[in-house]
């Protein structure tokens, strides 16, 4: 794996979930950089595409937004899970880490053999 | 859930674009200023913070279009803008945008308002419960496949069967009403106590007959219809329990029928009155061997199929055959599907005329198809910039497809006004000929059908065009510079000319042997002379129910005395038994001199029975071709004679004169001598006498009826017939105070001229005569516009050429000659084609016997029909070619 990479959507919203959850409400440039930081820089955001993921999230009804003041005053825009997000970070989670279990046996040479 | 909420929020987001636009707008701004704001703290200058800033967000203006399309529907949004991109161009179109409308709105309503016709009358017939299981019984005998059915015969059928649900007969009948002001003569029917219940029919009011109501010697019930009802009780409900009389006969009122009950099958029409049939004061009702006009319908159990229950009452009708062979040797109960009955011979005329209107909606299209594709061709040029700007190859064909099926809807919706209207139109030329008229109206299916079709209709002919343009190249087209492409484009236009003109021409054959046959028809001698003749029903006073022989004879006398008052009267003959054209006939049986009387009766020979008074053939004017006719002296107390008709002689006495034969008639105790022959006289109707298989004909003195017949015990009716000088319509009014004179409870009903009756019995072919004449007309016009555009399209793309060729010395004939052949010769390749097609199509009306002594691939016809297709097409391009004649060669130059 090449040490910066795009993301792609499903993921995204999964990573976009997970921080919200450990770190609260959030606006959409903290959450970049955040998410960013989390993955060791091996991940490089084009802070665009946050925003079309975000409004997805929010059509779904798992994250919801309102206007408020960031911590250096500036107005942001800022992002909160709702119920039905706490659920379905729940739910995604799992079944990715059941994806990932299941490719691990496929990648990790087999011992028993 | 979470996809549809999804949805449904940016389906909200179409309408407010701005607000949302503006909000992210400003979302953005933030992230900028927070990221500028790290920058700065990390060292670096405000300007070059937020250049880095803006380069890590990536395109702004693509950030804002995924937004854009992640926030809203992008394919809702294109359609708006293609929506209303379209109404932009139509307007400036409108002689097209005119055209085409019209067009479609001509092929889609004449579609809708048949198709109305077609749902109700033959996908439809039977607003019953499970209707599939509906099924008309008859008697099968001799001469008689669908006969009618004996009383005993119906009550053992209805007790041995073991397929049949419930079994009921009816028998058609009017009454005379008395009692509630002036004596009228009100229809109705005996039906036997299943009737209603095998139909699912519930009484609005009261109750239905109960099992055993309707045998003989029950007490005398009557339920009424909810028209008569309100009529004569104004709908009150205590109606239950009153009495109606009728033919001088109390009737206790158990019930009223729903309002929509209007089932007309066979002998069985809906009428005011129905009576329990034991209460049907007939002698020979309990007569197994008496055909006296019941006819039957039935319930299938579940399960169980027509043929099944056919082999069920075969089996039952054997039975019997053994048990009676005197009355029932050689008969059978037979089954026919209701929904057959009902629809019957009007299936293949509307199958017919539903092809028909599919070919002139089918033309409608092609049409369409083409000024779309004329105008494209006009319009390569903008669709080639429009391209050269960034529209996809997709966008342009959607463009199309949306302008194609907005025509197609308003064409629709048009269309649809036009059916429902048509419809009602259509059903005003012939309310007789369809089963169900009264319930054929633009239903719900129907509006789906309409919708459907005109959608359809849009997604065809915008394609095309829609193809063309997306295939074409674009910078040849560019360089044309508004010319457009030539080539494929005129075959296809060629191609759906000749199509147009095929078709055309299919149904103009159509209709010209539809008035061929109408000419034959019109040309057939009915063996009398129908001018003049009127015919009407007269009820005795129900006090005569009881009279004597004589006391009828007396009454008959009178009777004809009165008539003869009338003014304007030339002649009158009471009639029992069959009487021409009106569809009531009855048949005496009879054995020759020299044959033993046959131990069964239907192994007797059969006849058609028409008993007259001694005027009858002179004032029919039927040929008597030897002999002599009946007198008055041809009495009850003279020796009983009888005249035949030639078929009858021909039958029975082929090489011999048969005048002084005698002949055994069947319910006469004397040898009957034969006095004369007369012409024969189609009886069945004018079209169809073939297709019956009884024709010989035998006429008895009416004053020499037996005296079981002449009594009014069954019935107060009895037909007249008058031949009169002035106009029926004075003269039945006369009519009318005449016989009322008389005697105040005797009522004249069902009056109809002879002429009007053989009106009638053509009544189905020429609605579909004019019908199929209209939809011809329809596809005439069409296929005139259509070679007509492409002619006149051909002549303004050639504009150059033809200016050339003139400037190099070609004449004015010349040019139009040009022109004409190129018409010409579409419009001759069309016929060709429709010829070929016709020949074959013509087929299915011949199969379906809607022509009569005409052949389907009749010469004179197909002559007389391509000649006006050619004409009118060489007319319709005509006009362009002129217009090419008068091309000025400078003027054509200047233009490019």
């Amino acid at each position: 794996m090449g040490d910066k990479t795009d993301v792609w959507q499903g993921t995204l919203a999964l990573m976009v979930l997970r921080t919200l959850e450990t770190l609260g409400p959030l606006h959409g440039y903290g959450l970049a950089r955040r998410i960013e930081q989390t993955s060791g820089d091996l991940l490089q955001l084009n802070y665009g595409t946050l925003y079309p993921a975000l409004l997805k999230l929010e059509q779904e009804g798992f994250i919801h937004s309102r206007w408020g003041t960031s911590e250096n005053n500036r107005r942001a825009k800022f992002y909160e899970l709702t119920k039905a997000g706490h659920r379905q970070l729940k739910k995604a989670a799992a079944e990715w880490e059941q994806a990932t279990a299941i490719l691990s046996r496929f990648l990790t040479p087999a011992e028993e053999a | 859930m979470r996809n549809l909420r999804a949805l449904a929020l940016r389906l909200s987001g179409l309408f407010r674009p701005r607000r949302a636009d503006a909000d992210f707008a400003a979302e953005l701004e933030s992230h900028v200023a927070l990221h500028t704001d790290d920058g700065i703290r990390a060292g670096l200058t405000p300007q070059e913070a937020r250049r880095q800033a803006l380069i890590r967000l990536g395109g702004a203006e693509q950030t804002r279009q995924a937004y854009r399309e992640r926030s809203r529907l992008p394919f809702l949004e294109t359609l708006g803008q293609d929506v209303a991109y379209c109404f932009r161009v139509l307007r400036k179109n409108p002689s097209f945008a005119l055209i085409t409308l019209t067009t479609l709105a001509l092929g889609i309503g004449a579609n809708t308002a048949l198709f109305s016709i077609v749902n109700s009358v033959l996908l439809n017939p039977l607003p019953y419960p499970r209707p599939a299981e509906l099924v008309a019984v008859h008697e099968s005998k001799a001469n008689f496949e669908q006969g009618s059915i004996s009383y005993p015969n119906f009550r053992d059928w209805q007790r041995d069967n073991n397929t049949l649900a419930a079994l009921a007969i009816s028998h058609q009948r009017r009454f005379t009403l008395t009692g509630t002001g002036a004596a009228e003569r009100v229809p109705g029917d005996y039906v036997s106590s299943d009737f209603f219940p095998i139909l699912g029919i519930k009484p609005v009011l009261g109750r239905l007959f109960a099992p055993g109501e309707d045998e003989i010697g029950r007490s005398p019930l009557v339920l009424i219809s909810a028209g008569f009802w309100a009529r004569k009780f104004a709908s009150k409900p205590d109606v239950v329990g009153k009495t109606l009389t009728l033919d001088g006969r109390d009737f206790t009122i158990v019930g009223v029928l729903p309002g929509d009950f209007d089932l007309s099958v066979g002998n069985f029409i809906h009428g005011d009155i129905y009576v329990p049939i034991g209460q049907w004061q007939q002698p020979a009702l309990n007569n197994r061997f008496a055909g006296l006009g019941l006819h039957g319908i039935a319930r299938l159990k579940p399960g169980v199929t027509i043929a099944q229950a056919q082999a069920d009452m075969n089996g039952v009708s054997d039975r019997l055959a053994v048990a009676f062979p005197q009355a029932d040797h050689g008969i059978r109960a037979k089954l026919v599907s209701l929904r057959q009955s009902v629809v019957g011979d009007v299936q293949p005329l509307l199958l017919v005329l539903l092809g028909a209107v599919g070919f002139v909606l089918l033309i409608a299209c092609v049409n369409v198809a083409n000024l779309q594709l004329v105008r494209s061709s006009e319009r390569a040029q903008e669709f080639a910039v429009r391209s050269a700007l960034g529209a996809g190859r997709m966008r342009i064909v959607r463009q199309m497809l949306t302008e194609s099926t907005m025509l197609a809807l308003a064409g629709g919706a048009l269309g649809l006004m036009l059916a429902s209207w048509g419809t009602r139109a259509v059903l005003k030329l012939v309310p007789v000929a369809l089963p169900r008229a009264s319930h054929i109206h633009l239903s719900v299916p129907v509006l789906c059908f309409t919708f459907v079709v005109s959608l359809a209709v849009g997604i065809l002919f915008g394609l095309l065009p829609a193809w063309k343009v997306s295939r074409q190249n674009l910078q040849n087209t560019l360089k044309e510079a508004g010319r457009g492409v030539r080539g494929t484009r005129h075959r296809t236009q060629d191609l759906l000319v000749v199509f147009e003109m095929a078709m055309a021409l299919v149904l103009l054959a159509g209709a010209g042997l539809m008035i061929r046959s109408m000419i034959a028809l019109s040309n057939v001698d009915p063996g009398f002379d129908p001018h003049g003749i009127t015919t009407f029903s007269l009820a005795a006073p129900p006090s005569m129910t009881t009279a004597s022989p004589d006391a009828v004879r007396a009454y008959y006398r009178e009777v004809d005395r009165r008539i003869m008052q009338v003014p304007g009267v030339e002649g009158i003959s009471l009639m029992n038994g069959s009487l021409p054209m009106t569809g009531s006939d009855d048949e005496r049986l009879f054995w020759l001199e020299n044959e033993a009387r046959p131990t069964n009766k239907n192994d007797m020979h059969w006849a058609l029975d028409y008993t007259v008074e001694p005027d009858y053939l002179r004032m029919m004017r039927i040929p008597l071709q030897r002999g002599r006719f009946f007198t008055e002296a041809d009495n009850q107390h003279a020796p009983t004679v009888v005249l035949i008709d030639e078929v009858f002689a021909q039958k029975y006495f082929s090489n011999q004169d048969p005048i002084g034969k005698h002949i055994n008639l069947d319910g006469y105790n004397q040898q009957a001598t034969v006095i004369g022959v007369a012409g024969h006289v189609i009886q069945w109707g004018l079209d169809n006498d073939a297709s019956f298989p009884l024709h010989a004909q035998i006429y008895l003195p009416f004053l020499q009826m037996s005296d079981g017949d002449m009594s009014f015990q069954d019935g107060l009716g009895t037909d007249v017939v008058i031949r009169s000088r002035s106009d029926s319509v004075s003269t039945m009014s006369d009519m009318q105070r005449v016989l009322r004179q008389m005697n105040q409870e005797q009522v004249v009903y069902s009056a109809e001229t002879m002429n009007q009756l053989i009106a009638d019995s053509l009544a189905a072919r020429r609605f579909s005569l004019i019908l199929l004449g209209l939809f011809a007309g329809l596809a005439l016009l069409l296929a005139t516009v259509g070679i007509y555009g492409v002619i006149s399209y051909l002549v303004s793309q050639r504009t150059q050429e033809i200016g050339i060729r003139m400037a190099l010395g070609a004449d004015r004939v010349h040019v139009l000659r040009w022109v004409l052949k190129a018409g010409g010769r579409l419009a001759l390749i069309g016929v060709g084609a429709g010829l070929a097609a016709a020949l074959a199509l013509t087929q299915v009306m011949a199969s379906s016997s809607m022509l009569y002594g005409v052949r389907a691939y009749d010469p004179w016809t197909l002559i007389a029909v391509t000649t006006l297709l050619v004409t009118v097409a060489l007319a319709a391009c005509y006009i362009p070619a002129r217009r090419a004649m008068h091309i000025d060669p400078i003027q054509a130059f200047r233009t490019e």
